[in-house]
């Protein structure tokens, strides 16, 4: 597996791949296939590919410690890249097709809706991350600098889930929420443990001992 | 009236329609021409939703043509909305809460045969098939606009005539103030019951004196057919001045009542739905503004949303219902 995620190709396809779905939305656009509410549909679809870029973004160093594909890694950057990508979209896209970049309505809007104010929140996290993504940035920084800030990503994933939670909260349809805040909660629970799980443990061992 | 008898059967703005075989063909062109744009990036995944369109649009309905209402603000002069979007872009959470679930769903609705119990303050209660209820009045192709309380609207060419003919017919008494309607809850035909959204029945209330309105009126049929079974057949309630969800579907008792009704929406939120929700610009969702609504249907992408209307623009034939009401106060 490492040998194929090595490949010369792998990135590139992966670049293909990833411009699949906005490929896809713009051309449902240009075919009006996106039903009755094209605006509603396409914001709502870029909300959709965001969460699951940062999903995947996030699964890269699970999924490295369960397997030993430590070749992941050097794709981590640029599905963390795609996720800011399909972010900006899909705030531009609100921005644009449901406000009509009226920039008063918009800040009122934000402020009046904790779901909008929650999800820019998020949006807004991804840019220095986006921005700190390129070899230099990590050298400036330091490593452990670096690092501290993109733990970031994790008030992202959290930031994220709710938005999700309370757009769906108005018709308790939370079948799609519960999904993706399941998938999150393992990548974030699965860091949690291996950060404070064995000390945690450890400590409760010795306050036992002590009796 | 000057105008010839067969004007009834021609669409209000008839240069407007589109035949269904143009339209088609020119949706399946420009598909194919953002096929060939797009290339063959995601080829399988349209075909699908394409065949899907297409078999929902081969729906067959019976007609139910009306004569054009002379009612005084009954036939709005805009673009009517599309059948196809209005008959898939449905608010019937008994059928699902989302969009699409009530076209795909209420097919096994049975809307035959169908009564509305008629009952509480009235000197003749009783029930009334459907057929009954069909000829009690003469049929009315109304043009109205319908603002949906989430922020979108639609304009739609509804078949029926005014509830006042029905309530006049039923003689309520001097203790009837308000009309509540209840509509069906049948778990066997609704599958959106399993879900503890509302309060089933869902039910909705008018003041008797909104009731008695002209513009307030029982719908039958759209676009000069039966009303499709994700619109509210085999008869719902419109009223063109209040936000969507005050206009009940397939409804199956009216009750004359001294008593202001409790409704579904009320009961899941009494801070966000009022019992009057009647469109206002200038009274906000708690959670977001009525300021704009989007009309489905027209235009594209990049049209601007319009800016809503007082009583929906109804405000000449329905303002004086609410003199000296505070509007905020009784949202």
């Amino acid at each position: 597996m490492n040998k194929v995620l090595l490949a010369p190709a792998t990135k590139p396809l992966l670049f293909v791949l990833a411009l699949g779905p906005i490929g896809f939305l713009v051309y449902a656009v240009i075919a009006r296939s996106l039903g009755p509410n094209p605006a509603e549909a396409l914001i709502r679809g870029l909300g959709d590919w965001t969460l699951r870029f940062l999903c995947l973004t996030l699964a890269v160093t699970p999924l490295r410690q369960w397997t030993g594909w430590h070749a992941l890694a050097r794709l981590r950057r640029m599905l963390g890249l795609f996720t800011f990508f399909y972010a900006t979209l899909h705030f531009l896209a609100y921005t644009w097709f449901d406000m009509g970049f009226v920039w008063a309505d918009i800040a009122r809007d934000i402020v009046k809706r904790p779901f909008i104010l929650v999800g820019t929140t998020a949006a807004l996290l991804l840019v220095p991350l986006a921005a700190t993504s390129f070899n230099g940035a990590i050298r400036r920084l330091g490593a452990a600098r670096w690092q501290l800030l993109h733990r970031l990503v994790y008030a992202v994933a959290g930031l994220a889930i709710l938005h999700f939670y309370w757009m769906r909260a108005a018709k308790n349809n939370f079948a799609e929420v519960g999904v993706y805040a399941a998938v999150l909660g393992v990548l974030l629970g699965w860091r949690a443990w291996k950060a404070w799980g064995p000390r945690y443990f450890m400590k409760l061992g010795s306050h036992n001992a002590r009796g | 009236m000057l105008l010839p008898k067969d004007r009834s059967f021609v669409h209000p703005i008839a240069s407007e329609i589109t035949p269904r075989a143009v339209f088609e063909a020119r949706r399946s062109w420009t598909r194919q021409m953002a096929a060939l744009a797009v290339g063959l990036a995601a080829p399988g995944v349209l075909t699908g939703k394409a065949s899907a369109q297409a078999s929902m649009s081969g729906r067959q309905a019976s007609p139910l043509p009306g004569t054009r209402s002379t009612l005084a603000g009954a036939v709005t002069l805009e673009k009517p909305t599309p059948l196809q979007d209005i008959s898939t872009y449905n608010n019937y959470y008994e059928f699902g809460t989302d969009k699409s679930d009530p076209a795909q769903q209420a097919h096994t609705l049975r809307t035959r045969p169908w009564t509305v119990t008629i009952e509480g303050e009235v000197r003749k209660p009783g029930v009334l098939g459907i057929d009954e209820l069909l000829k009690l009045g003469a049929m009315e192709e109304r043009i109205y606009r319908l603002r949906c309380v989430e922020g979108w609207s639609m304009v739609i060419p509804w078949v029926g005539y005014s509830l006042a003919e029905l309530i006049r017919r039923v003689e309520p008494t001097g203790n009837a103030k308000f009309v509540q309607f209840v509509t069906l809850a049948d778990p066997a035909q609704m599958p959106g019951l399993r879900s503890s959204v509302l309060d089933w029945p869902y039910s909705e209330g008018l003041r008797l004196d909104e009731a008695m309105h002209p513009l307030t009126m029982l719908a039958f049929g759209v676009y000069g057919q039966v009303l499709p079974n994700q619109n509210g057949a085999p008869v719902r309630l419109v009223v063109p001045w209040k936000y969507g969800f005050k206009s009940a579907k397939s409804i199956v008792k009216i009750r004359f009542v001294d008593q202001q009704p409790r409704t579904s929406w009320e009961l899941a939120a009494a801070q966000e739905y009022g019992f009057y929700s009647n469109v206002n610009p200038k009274v906000d969702h708690p959670r977001w503004s009525q300021a704009t609504e989007r009309r489905i249907g027209e235009g594209d992408l990049f049209t601007k949303k319009r800016a809503t209307l007082m009583f929906n623009g109804y405000e000449a034939q329905v303002g004086s219902l609410y003199a000296g009401m505070d509007l905020k106060k009784f949202f």
